[in-house]
Order: structure tokens, then sequence, then C-alpha cells
């Protein structure tokens, strides 16, 4: 089955909805897959809870819903809490290590819990490009969609004037990966 | 971007933008709109794009303000158009009638949403199909697409405003949220790839006795529009072809209704646009539109592995309704499986063309979602047991 | 030879003829109905403006006065009611060099279509409006409308009208028309300037006339016949130029304040929009 899904989750004003744009776009655009990207939110414009699913696959997409994603994006405790029981078995959870406190354990899941937004804080000093850092970190670890399509949808989606800031973030996150495999190693 | 403002290439964006960019494709210079959720992309998108192609944006007061200016900015020469969702769509539904009886060609797309009344304004709904068909009064007939992809609500209001101006009437491209919000790759071909049915233009010179309401044998009638000398009169009354109120005249009424009728009715073939997926021999059809057409291609893919004969019609055109199609079905297949995202309208229609050769059982969802797929395959696994054991034939299904 | 001289006083045509389409006549209007008197004002001043008559359109409701525009030898829209002015807009809109004059009544303009009339006035669309007010719905036999004063009697306020009137030319004003002015159907030369100076105007222009409506309005208010209820409405108005709109309330058999209210410069729509643009 070549069909992926991935859910992006947390609230209003992370960026959530914009990480499913650019996965959905490098894959759509810059890998020749269907993609179909859903997006949900709340009444409110900051804040309330937001969901990007995000489908990619090499038939055409019927059902536009996902359903049991292998990849889930939890940047909130909401949403991780929402989320976290329909990730498939065998599936990744990504959590921002600060945001998200792990306390509906299931053994049967993969778990990176990266400081995402402390990273783009303190780091690169925007909070606003936590979603990209994250984006990296998951380029590195999912080959759904290679990290260069990432890095064009990345470029072609942003604000003019961000592109270092942004480049940079989706860099650290992609390299986050190595410091991740060995703080796990010694831990 | 080309030199003309005119996008071109592959994009990945939803189906509101895709919707706009289709409208200044075909040629659209005019929108007059009002924001409302889950339509208001569209109307931010044409504020955007109009002034880059020389067009005009203007918001208006309200909806029925909004549809108004629509139909003005058609008389005035312009590919027009509007964009709503059920609320506002019945705000419009008094000027939708003006638009008909003064045939006056324009679009108007309705990204439903869950009613009634303000309902849920962010998620999905199908509710709206009837009030298309009948949601202004008095008779006539309508034109109603439903795309279920950003990719074919970009093809199809192309498609809308070309059946405008073929049959000089308000065309609705019925999509709904999912659709509305839903982000896949789009593909705007080059302009010139395009194509763009023309605004029919009188024949005689205006000293010539033109009479604005004397259709072309196929009852259509050529139309000047404002400015152009010819100095017509439309009115909203029952006009005759000078386009003169006749308001007592019943015959004059019967000739007129007929022919607003029969312009599309008799047009059917050309109008009408279905996507059938392995109908012929089916034991089952599944009849969809819009995104349930999409939820239901997972159900029948399922139901096929087990070995059912599982067909899916798809409505691109539901209005008019593919009345022959349906009747031509009912005697081959031996039911009919509608999901829609209401509680039963075009389920209606297919009963009503089935004429109880078959049967028609409804998959019924009130509203804020799409249907769980094994509902529908639960309804198609439900028919074709008792279709296949006569001694439960007899006993009617509930729907 | 008397004979001979009369004769030639006797013309064929009227010199309205060519604006007016003759195989529409005779009108529906009741005898005494001001609206002829209007219209005659309206084609006079069309004749003394320089415009190209192809390029002029005339929108109008529904009502005794939304019939205008099937009269004029115009390209003429009867739209539905209350619908004129934001049908006016897309007219004008797509084809700016229209000349576009919304002719409809009161009860269309200042009920149904209140919230299209004042929306206009606010973005300066560059759009005449031509109210006749005739402070009832004729066409529906007479029934109590947003113009009707306070205590008359329509078929639809037997006891006497329980609501404050609006006064047209406050609303105009106070919501953003650039030229407004008032007059009585009798008041026809001042009219039919006022007409001219309207179309000339660019942006939202206002034009009220006050006009009977012998057979309901005047009637059920017992106002005599229609040229006693016409020259009530002459005798009891006062010439104001420049008055504050504000001050132009009409009551039951009160005054009526007539005059060119307001004519000042603003951008209008198209000029602000085509700006924003650039």
């Amino acid at each position: 089955m070549n069909r992926h899904e991935i859910r992006f989750s947390g609230f209003g004003g992370q960026g959530i909805i914009t990480s499913g744009y650019i996965l959905g776009k490098a894959a759509a655009l810059y890998d020749g897959r269907h993609v179909t990207l859903i997006k949900s939110y709340g009444p409110e414009s900051r804040g309330g809870a937001s969901s990007a699913q995000v489908i990619i696959s090499d038939e055409e997409i019927n059902y536009p819903r996902v359903t049991k994603p292998e990849l889930l994006v939890a940047m909130s405790q909401e949403a991780y809490a929402k989320y976290v029981d329909e990730l498939a078995d065998g599936g990744l959870l990504l959590i921002d290590k600060d945001l998200v406190e792990l306390n509906h354990p299931r053994d049967d899941i993969r778990v990176c819990a990266i400081p995402a937004t402390r990273i783009a804080e303190s780091e690169l000093g925007r909070k606003i490009v936590a979603n990209i850092v994250m984006l990296g970190f998951l380029a590195a670890n999912s080959e759904v969609v290679p990290v260069e399509g990432i890095r064009e949808a990345v470029l072609s989606s942003i604000p003019k004037g961000t592109e270092e800031l942004n480049t940079r973030a989706l860099e650290r996150g992609y390299a986050y990966e190595i410091q991740y495999l060995q703080e796990a190693a010694n831990a | 971007m080309n030199d003309n403002g005119i996008l071109q290439g592959d994009f990945f964006i939803d189906g509101d933008t895709a919707c706009a960019e289709a409208a200044i494709c075909a040629g659209c210079r005019f929108f007059g709109g009002y924001p409302i959720t889950p339509a208001t992309e569209i109307a931010e998108r044409m504020a955007r794009r109009l002034p880059q192609v020389g067009g005009t944006y203007i918001q208006m007061e309200d909806e029925i303000a909004s549809i108004a200016a629509v139909l003005g900015a058609s008389w005035a020469g312009q590919r027009a158009m509007t964009a709503t969702s059920g609320p506002g769509f019945s705000l419009m539904m008094e000027n939708l009638g003006l638009g008909i009886i003064t045939e006056t060609p324009c679009v108007l797309v309705n990204v439903q949403r869950a009613g009634p009344s303000t309902g849920m304004p962010t998620l999905a709904g199908q509710g709206d199909m009837m009030q298309a068909r009948w949601g202004s009064h008095g008779p006539y007939e309508i034109i109603a697409l439903a795309p279920s992809s950003p990719q074919e609500l970009f093809d199809l209001t192309i498609r809308a405003f070309n059946l405008a101006e073929r049959y000089r009437t308000p065309v609705l491209v019925m999509t709904d949220e999912a659709v509305g919000h839903m982000t896949e790759r789009v593909v705007i071909p080059p302009s010139e790839e395009i194509k763009h049915y023309p605004r029919r233009k009188p024949q005689v010179p205006p000293s010539d006795g033109y009479l604005p309401y004397n259709p072309d044998p196929d009852g259509v009638p050529p139309m000047a529009c404002a400015g152009e000398g010819y100095r017509i009169h439309v009115t909203g009354l029952t006009h005759n072809e000078k386009g003169y109120p006749a308001t007592v005249s019943v015959e004059t009424q019967r000739k007129l209704v007929e022919r607003l009728i029969r312009k599309i009715r008799d047009n059917r073939d050309d109008i009408v646009e279905l996507h059938e997926d392995q109908v012929q021999g089916a034991d089952v059809v599944v009849v969809a539109y819009g995104i349930s057409a999409r939820t239901a291609a997972r159900p029948v893919r399922v139901a096929r592995e087990m070995g059912l004969k599982v067909g899916l019609l798809k409505l691109v055109t539901v209005w008019p309704f593919a009345e022959n199609r349906i009747q031509e079905l009912a005697s081959q297949v031996k039911a009919f499986v509608v999901p829609e995202i209401n509680m039963g309208q075009i389920a209606l229609e297919v009963e009503r063309c089935a004429g109880g050769k078959a049967q028609t059982i409804l998959v019924p969802h009130a509203g804020g979602g799409l249907h769980d797929p094994d509902d529908v395959l639960e309804a198609i696994m439900r028919v074709s047991r008792w279709n296949r054991e006569p001694e439960t034939q007899n006993s009617k299904p509930e729907t | 030879m008397a004979e001979e001289l009369t004769n030639l006083l006797i013309s064929e045509h009227h010199p309205m003829d060519s604006l007016l389409r003759q195989d529409r006549l005779p009108h529906i209007w009741c005898s005494g109905c001001g609206l002829g008197t209007v219209l005659t004002c309206f084609v006079s001043a069309l004749q003394k403006l320089e415009l190209d008559l192809n390029k002029v359109v005339i929108v109008s409701g529904i009502g005794c006065t939304g019939r205008a525009a099937g009269y004029l030898n115009l390209d003429g829209f009867h739209t539905t009611h209350g619908r004129a002015i934001p049908f006016a807009t897309g007219l004008k809109l797509g084809n700016p060099e229209l000349k576009v004059v919304v002719i409809s009544g009161d009860g269309d303009l200042m009920a149904i279509g209140g919230n299209h009339f004042i929306h206009a006035a606010r973005r300066n669309m560059d759009l005449t409006v031509l109210c006749v007010n005739n402070f009832n719905y004729g066409m529906t036999s007479g029934q109590v409308g947003p113009t009707t004063p306070t205590d008359a009697r329509t078929s639809t306020s037997p006891y006497g009208n329980a609501e404050h009137p609006f006064n047209v030319p406050y609303l105009a004003a106070a919501t953003g028309a650039t030229y407004v002015a008032r007059w009585t159907a009798l008041h026809v030369r001042r009219l039919e300037r006022s007409l001219i100076e309207a179309m000339n105007k660019r942006g939202f222009s206002l034009v009220e006339v006050i006009s009977p409506c012998p057979t309901y309005y005047g009637r059920w208010n017992k106002m005599g016949d229609a040229l006693e209820q016409m020259k009530q409405y002459h005798d009891h108005s006062i010439i104001r130029h420049r008055t504050d709109p504000a001050e132009a309330d009409i009551s039951l058999g009160g005054e009526i304040i007539v005059g060119r209210f307001v004519d000042e410069d603003k951008p209008t729509f198209c000029d602000l929009q085509r700006e924003a643009v650039q």
C-alpha cells in the first residue's frame, strides 16, 4: 500500500497548517505524487485547535481523510491527547518535548521528543519557525518525501525575506536527528 | 504567471483558490461578493487577482446585492461571478430568478456547509441541492455542476462560464466545504488551450428590428448588452420577444416558460456530464456527486474485492438531472445506493427516475463531515444480499 | 386661414417621441399621478444634456415608478423589488462608460432597498438616483411605507401611521451622497435643472421628487383631486437651497423644504479603487 497518512496537530498560530502545506506541496509539485491536504481549525484565528491531514499516494486519492496515520506530529498537549490513539501500529509520533507530556503511553509506536520550539527560540531567535524545525526533523526520519523537495517547498511557501531563517530552521531540524540519536544512545 | 496576469502550470492550491483562478482563466472580470465561510477564500483571491487582469472586485453589502451586481455586470458585457455558502445562497434565490427570466449569463458558486440556517460554517454539507433546483419561485430549469476535487472545481468553473454563455442562464457550481478547503495539485493549462464560448451577439444592427428575446433555433436568443445601441428593455416580468411586459397574457407566459425550460432540457445531452465506473453489468450502482463521489469510491472498491458487481455513477452535472441514464439503468440493476451529505435530496430524484424498477437506498449524513466509507459499504452489501436471495426481495428494505 | 395656422401648430410628432417607447404607450399610471410630469422633466433634462444616449441606462425596481424604465427609449432594466441600485452598480462597474440612472419609488429605494441605497451613497458610487416619493406603495394600492408621514392614513395604517418617516435627503446626505436635491412634481423647471446637475455630477447623486398619488395616498388623507394635491405640495413647499437636510423633515400637511441641499465633490468608488490598485 503506497498510501501515506500524516497528521500535523497543535494550536492555531504554530504553523501547523503551513507544515502540512509544505509537506504536501513538496510531494505534489517536487515529487510528482498525488497529495490531499485537509486543514481543520476552530473558529479562533489564534490559540484554537489546529490540524492538517496530509495523504500522499502514488495513486489517485479517493477518500480524502486520514484514518490511520503512520506519522503524527503533535505540538500541543491537547493535540497529543486527541490524536495519539489513531496513530497506526508501528507509527511514528513526533512531539514538541517542552509542550507535550507523554501521558498516554503506547508501546506499539515509536516516539521522538524534539525541543522544536526551544531550538527555534534560543538558537534561531524566532519561535515562529518551530514548525520548520519539526519539518526538518521529520524529513530526516521519514522517507515519504525527499528533503530536497521539502526545501524547495519551504522556499516557495514562505514570505520573502525569511528564506535564510527558514532554511536554517529546516537544516537545524534535519541535523537534530543525529544529536537526537546520540542523546538517545547515551540515555 | 503569463504576461497577461493569467496563471499557468502546476499549483498546490485549495479548491476555493482554484475556483477563482478558473474564473480568471475563463475571462471573468467582475466579482461581486460578500464574505462567508467557507467561500470567503474565493472572494479574497478575486480581490487580489482581478485588478491584476483589468477586472473589478466589489464587496457588496449583502448577498442579495452581490448577485444583483453580478447580473448588472453581465448586462454590461462582462463575464461575472459570485461565490457564497448556504445562508448567502438563500438570499440569492430572489435574483437567481431574475437571472433566469432575463436570461443573464453568470456563475454562482455555492461552497456548501452544513445547515439549516447558520449550521456548521466550517464543515461540509450537500444540503442545498434541492434549493439549487427549486429555491427561486416559479417554474424554471437550472444548470448545476458538482466537483469533487480542486482540479475538478477548476475545470467545472470554466465549464460553468461556457454553459452560462451557451444557454444564456445563471449556472451554479455546487461545491462544498470539503472540496473548497481541500488542497491538491491543480494543473492550469495554457490560456490558448482553454475553450471560451463567446457571448452570442445579435446578427442585426440596432436599426434592424432586433428582438431581444427572439431565440435562435436552439431556443437561446442572442444578447445585446447595455450601451451597444440596441436600446433594450429587460424586465423580470413575463415578457414577449421584444422584451416588453405581457403580464396578463397566459400565452406569452406559456411560451416564455416553456422556452426557458426547453433550452436546457432539450440540450441535456450537451449539458449532462457523467463519470461511469463499471456501471455496465453491475448489480448495484452507487450514484454520488461532489465530495461524496470520492468517499464512495473506497467502499465500491472494497465491495468489488469481495466479488460484488458494483458500479459508480458520478453526477458531474447534477441539474438537469441524468434522467435518461438512471431510467435506462433502472431496468438493468437491482438497486441504486445514494450517499449524500443531507437527509435525502438527489436520492429522491434517483428514486423517481428508477420508477420502481430498481430500489433506491439513501445513505444519509446530517452534515458536518464525510460519510464513513463503511456506512456506504454496509448499504451496498445489504442490497447485494437481498437481491441475491429472491425470497427477501419482496420485503421492501428500510431506506 | 385660421385652420391652416392651427394645422401648422399640430405636429405629427411630439418633441419627446424619440426618447419614449411609443409602442408601450399609453402608460399604466393613473391620471393625475406625478410620474408623467417627472418623466417629462427627465426626458427634457436628457435632451439638454450632451450625452451619447446609447450609453445612458435606466434601472428601476418594482412599483409604479419602477415602470419608468420601460417607457424610456433607452437601455432599460426593470429589476426586482429594491435591487435597482446593486444591479446598477454592476452595470456601472462592468462598463464605466455608461451613464447609469436609477429611477424608482420611495418604497423600493428606502424600505426593501434601503440597505443598498445607503451603501451605494457611502461608496460614492457613480450613479444618479431619482427617487419619486408619493408617501405610499401605489402599485399595491396604497400601503404605509418608509416615507409615509406620521399620522397619515393608508390602507395598512388605517388609524394613522405610528412610525417616523425617513427624511430622504437627510439619509442620502448623511450616508455620503455628493449631490442631494428635492423638488415637487410641480417644480418642473427646477427639477429639470437638478436632474441635469445630478447627471453631470460624478459620484452618487440623489434627486427626490414629492409626487401626488391621488388614487390612494391623496384619497386616504382627503387631499382632494390630483391637481389639488399637486398644488398643495407646491404651495407648502419652501425653497431653501443649501439648507441642512436634517431640517427637511416632512410632516402630514406641513411645509416641504425643497432645493439643492448638497453639492460637493469627493472621490468616487472607481477613483479610489483605481488609486488603490496603482
